[in-house]
This record gives C-alpha cells, sequence and structure tokens, in this order.
C-alpha cells in the first residue's frame, strides 16, 4: 500500500511532467521529420520521387513542369529526398499544423533547360 | 438457475479495449460459460499490397501493421526478403536494429502496464508508467525522427545511424528507466488489490498453451521457456540473453513476465550500445528477390512470423504474416470460461490484445 508512496511525493512535490503547451513549447530534436519541402528552382522534373514514394502521394508533370504533393497523404518517410538526383527535397522539423480544407501542394517551375543539355553534353 | 443464460457483447466498441474485437458471451449469472470472438471489423488487406507496390516500398507497408511493434514489423520484412536475396547486414544496422527493437519493447510493454492499471482503476499507476513511457518515445524521435513508426529501416541495413552522443544518452535513459521501474515495481507485484484481480484468473497451463499456439508473454508465463530472440536474428546472435518464464499461468505470471522483460530490454540495450561496432549501416540492394523465405521475430506481444514468396519481380508474388495477438487468441478463448464477467476486461488485457495487427 505504501509502495507508491515515494513516487507520489515525487510527483507531489517536484516539477509538473506536462508542458504548459502554447506558452512553452518543446525544441523539435535535430533529426525530427516534420514536412517535406521543395526547392522547386532546383527540381528537374525526373520523376523519381514520384516512382518511389510507397504512398503514391507525389506527382510530377515534366511536360507542364509540375511537381504536385499531397501532404496529408504523405507519411514523411524521407524516400523521395534520398531518390532525388539533384537534392532538391528536404525534410524539416516544424510538424504539419490542423487544417479545416487538406489542399494538395503544387509547384510550377521551369523547364530545366540547362541542365539537361549538360548533362545530355557529358 | 443454472438453465438462465444471457448472451453480451463485449466490445467492438469498449472501455477497456481501444481497439475493435467482439466477444459473445454467454454467461451464467455472472459466470462466463463460452466465449465467441468475432473479428474483421477493420481488416485492411496490406498483404495484398505486394501486388501494387514493389519489394522496398513494402517496408513501409509492412511497418503499418501495428504502430507500437512498428519496427520490428519493418525488420521482420526486410530480413525475410534479405534471406531472399542473401544479403549480408553490416554488423552496425544488426546493432542498431537490436537498439531500436529493445526501445519498443520496453515502450510497448509500459503502454501496456499503464492499460492494464487502468482496466482495473489504478489510475495513478496508469500515469505513472505512461509518464515513464514519453522518455522512451522521445528517445525514439530524437534517434530516428518519429515517435512511433519510425521508419528506419531498409532492405538491405537501416537507413539512419545514431551518433556516439545519442548512444550514451539511450544509456543513461535505460538506467533512468530502470530506476523508475524499480520504484513501482513493488506497488504492481506486490499489491493487494492487484494480487487480487490476478492471482489464480485465466489459467492456461503449459501443454494448452503450447498446442494452442500461444506465443510471447502468454506463453512464457505458462512456463513455456521459448523466445524468437533465442534463434539469434539480428543482433542478438551477439549478445547474452536469457528469455524471462514463469510457470503459474496466470495472470499474475505474464504481467510479471512482462515487468521482467523491461529489465531485460535495458540490459540488452546496455549490452547492445556497449559492444557496437563502427561501419556502414546498409549496403546495396541489387536485383530483384527470388524464392520462399520464413522468418520470426519476437515483437513485444510475441512472435511473428513473416512468409514470403517472391518471383524475381519487383513485386512479391505473396506476404503472409502471423502476428502474435492472433495466435494469442484461442488460448484467450480458453481462459475465459469459468470466470467472472468482472474478470474478463483483465484477461483480455493480459494478452496485451492489438487488433491491428490481427487484421492486418
Ligand atoms: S526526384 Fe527531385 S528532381 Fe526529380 S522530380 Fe522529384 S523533386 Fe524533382
Ligand atoms: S516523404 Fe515519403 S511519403 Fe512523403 S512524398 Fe516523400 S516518399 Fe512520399
Amino acid at each position: 500500500m505504501f509502495g507508491m508512496l515515494s513516487p507520489i511525493l515525487k510527483n507531489g512535490l517536484g516539477k509538473p511532467a506536462t508542458r504548459l503547451y502554447p506558452f512553452e513549447k518543446r525544441e523539435a530534436f535535430d533529426k525530427a521529420r516534420g514536412q517535406l519541402e521543395i526547392d522547386i528552382d532546383k527540381c528537374i522534373f525526373c520523376g523519381m520521387c514520384q516512382r518511389k514514394c510507397p504512398s503514391t502521394c507525389l506527382s510530377v508533370e515534366k511536360a507542364a513542369c509540375k511537381w504536385e504533393l499531397n501532404p496529408y497523404n504523405c507519411i514523411i518517410c524521407g524516400v523521395c529526398v534520398e531518390a532525388c538526383p539533384t537534392k532538391c527535397l528536404s525534410l524539416n522539423k516544424v510538424y504539419r499544423t490542423p487544417v479545416y480544407v487538406k489542399e494538395n501542394q503544387i509547384k510550377i517551375g521551369k523547364p530545366p533547360v540547362k541542365k539537361t543539355a549538360t548533362k545530355e553534353n557529358s | 438457475m443454472g438453465e438462465r443464460r444471457t448472451v453480451i457483447p463485449f466490445g467492438p466498441q469498449h472501455p477497456v479495449l481501444p481497439e475493435p474485437i467482439q466477444l459473445k458471451l454467454v454467461l451464467e449469472d455472472e459466470k462466463v460459460v463460452e466465449a465467441l470472438p468475432q473479428i474483421g471489423y477493420i481488416h485492411r488487406g496490406l498483404e495484398r499490397l505486394v501486388k501494387v507496390r514493389d519489394f522496398n516500398q513494402m517496408v513501409f507497408v509492412a511497418e503499418r501493421i501495428c504502430g507500437i511493434c512498428s519496427f520490428q514489423h519493418a525488420m521482420s520484412y526486410c530480413l525475410s526478403i534479405e534471406r531472399l536475396m542473401n544479403i549480408e547486414v553490416p554488423e552496425r544496422a544488426d546493432y542498431l536494429r537490436v537498439i531500436w527493437s529493445e526501445l519498443h519493447r520496453v515502450h510497448s510493454h509500459l503502454l501496456w502496464l499503464g492499460l492494464m492499471a487502468d482496466a482495473f482503476g489504478f489510475e495513478a499507476m496508469f500515469m505513472e508508467t505512461w509518464k515513464i513511457r514519453e522518455a522512451v518515445v522521445d528517445m525514439l524521435e530524437a534517434t530516428a525522427g518519429s515517435r512511433v513508426i519510425i521508419s528506419t529501416c531498409q532492405v538491405g541495413g537501416v537507413r539512419r545511424d545514431i551518433s556516439p552522443e545519442l548512444l550514451q544518452q539511450i544509456v543513461k535513459l535505460a538506467d533512468d528507466v530502470q530506476r523508475r521501474l524499480k520504484a513501482i515495481e513493488h506497488s504492481i507485484l506486490n499489491d493487494y488489490t492487484i494480487k487480487k484481480r490476478t492471482v489464480d484468473k485465466g489459467i492456461i497451463s503449459k501443454e494448452q498453451a503450447w498446442k494452442l499456439g500461444a506465443a510471447g508473454p502468454t506463453l512464457r508465463g505458462s512456463g513455456v521457456k521459448w523466445d524468437a530472440r533465442m534463434i539469434g536474428y539480428a543482433g542478438y546472435k551477439y549478445l547474452n540473453f536469457e528469455p524471462v518464464v514463469e510457470t503459474a499461468g496466470d495472470c499474475y505470471a505474464r504481467t510479471k513476465v512482462r515487468f521482467r522483460e523491461m529489465f531485460a530490454a535495458l540490459d540488452l540495450l546496455r549490452q547492445a550500445i556497449a559492444k557496437i561496432p563502427a561501419g556502414e549501416i546498409n549496403v546495396k540492394v541489387k536485383g530483384n528477390p527470388e524464392g520462399e523465405a520464413f522468418i520470426q521475430v519476437e515483437q513485444p506481444r510475441g512472435e511473428v512470423t513473416y512468409t514470403v514468396k517472391a518471383n524475381g519481380t519487383k513485386n512479391l508474388e505473396k506476404m503472409h504474416v502471423r502476428t502474435p495477438t492472433f495466435a494469442n487468441i484461442p488460448a484467450f478463448l480458453t481462459m475465459l470460461p469459468g470466470c467472472e464477467l468482472a474478470d474478463v476486461p483483465v484477461l483480455a488485457l493480459t494478452i496485451d490484445p492489438c487488433i491491428s495487427c490481427t487484421e492486418r
């Protein structure tokens, strides 16, 4: 019966185990996987990320230079980040916030003229 | 009196069961005489996804069979593909797999302990164990980037390394968790009320447990010394490990097994961190798998088996998973007849039911 006495006293007299959330926020861990981000200027629309993505939430249209992500289907695994040849994808540390309307994230880039040209030449 | 029978549906929504399974309990007064299970409420057909996703993507599907043992599901799947393709995983990856597996075991058992305490109204214990668990889950996030489904396993090794500083932090965490568990050990294992609710309830004998194919703590609580970690998959072959066995076969024995297993897991963590070598963490995988493989892995709830069949294309032909809760249901149904209605929640919790893995 008195077995719990020491944890109870510690809990009663010590600091609270919880945080006063909106006022006191926890720092994200260095390696935390928050959201997927793209630097669209570097993207060459090769479609590698789309082929590797396990949750099929990415679609890339080469002709229209369009990169589209459904962030609510994304499982933030980071496979696309590892697969991208130009390293234009990255994961940041900030978690998604709740929304009312789930919209796809669409990025339109410029056609990768120079990059593909140099690649073909080399 | 004995003729009057009542049928009570227990679940699919029930305060002690966070997941949907229904038991039709046939009662004579307050006594259970028969229990008929009904599963299939949330069947997701994940095994069938092998036809749609390639074998590398399937790691993430396997991981989602169960949230609590996610890493071990991914690891079992990867082990089976690695066996098919004869891939030699680097030693450091083997150790990292052990570290993440044991962290999962500790947080799963703490979660279970909290739910168990909650089932018989010991709210303070529920909060205490979940408080300890929080530190473990935080460590998973610090090392892997995610709290529960950590996505760090891949065919050929692991995807992330753990830095030496973080490894030292894990050792510190293990010591801290051990100290905090010791502080509540007495109240869990010697408490009058807990003993009253668990001792001599839901007994299942050694022979019964073995014959019914029980797995994990349910099996070991009945005195069978079998733990899939004894096979020595991943890094377990380099570590000293002795399975935790109790002989009584009742709810108390199963509680004790899980409680002592946490200490064993913390010990394995310390051993693995002391021995971990430097080196690569994954190897490049070329080609597609072919053939058939069978893998057994010990999860927190018991032994999971993966059977995969591949035909040399990027999609597997068949994957079959036998999860520990599914294996424990026959044993659970054998425990029920003869018990009181009020004991059913406690009995249900001592097999640590996980319906999401049962209905993969
Ligand atoms: S893999 Fe990288 S470069 Fe290729 S389409 Fe995706 S984001 Fe663009
Ligand atoms: S993080 Fe994973 S799920 Fe999300 S887009 Fe990239 S590959 Fe797909």
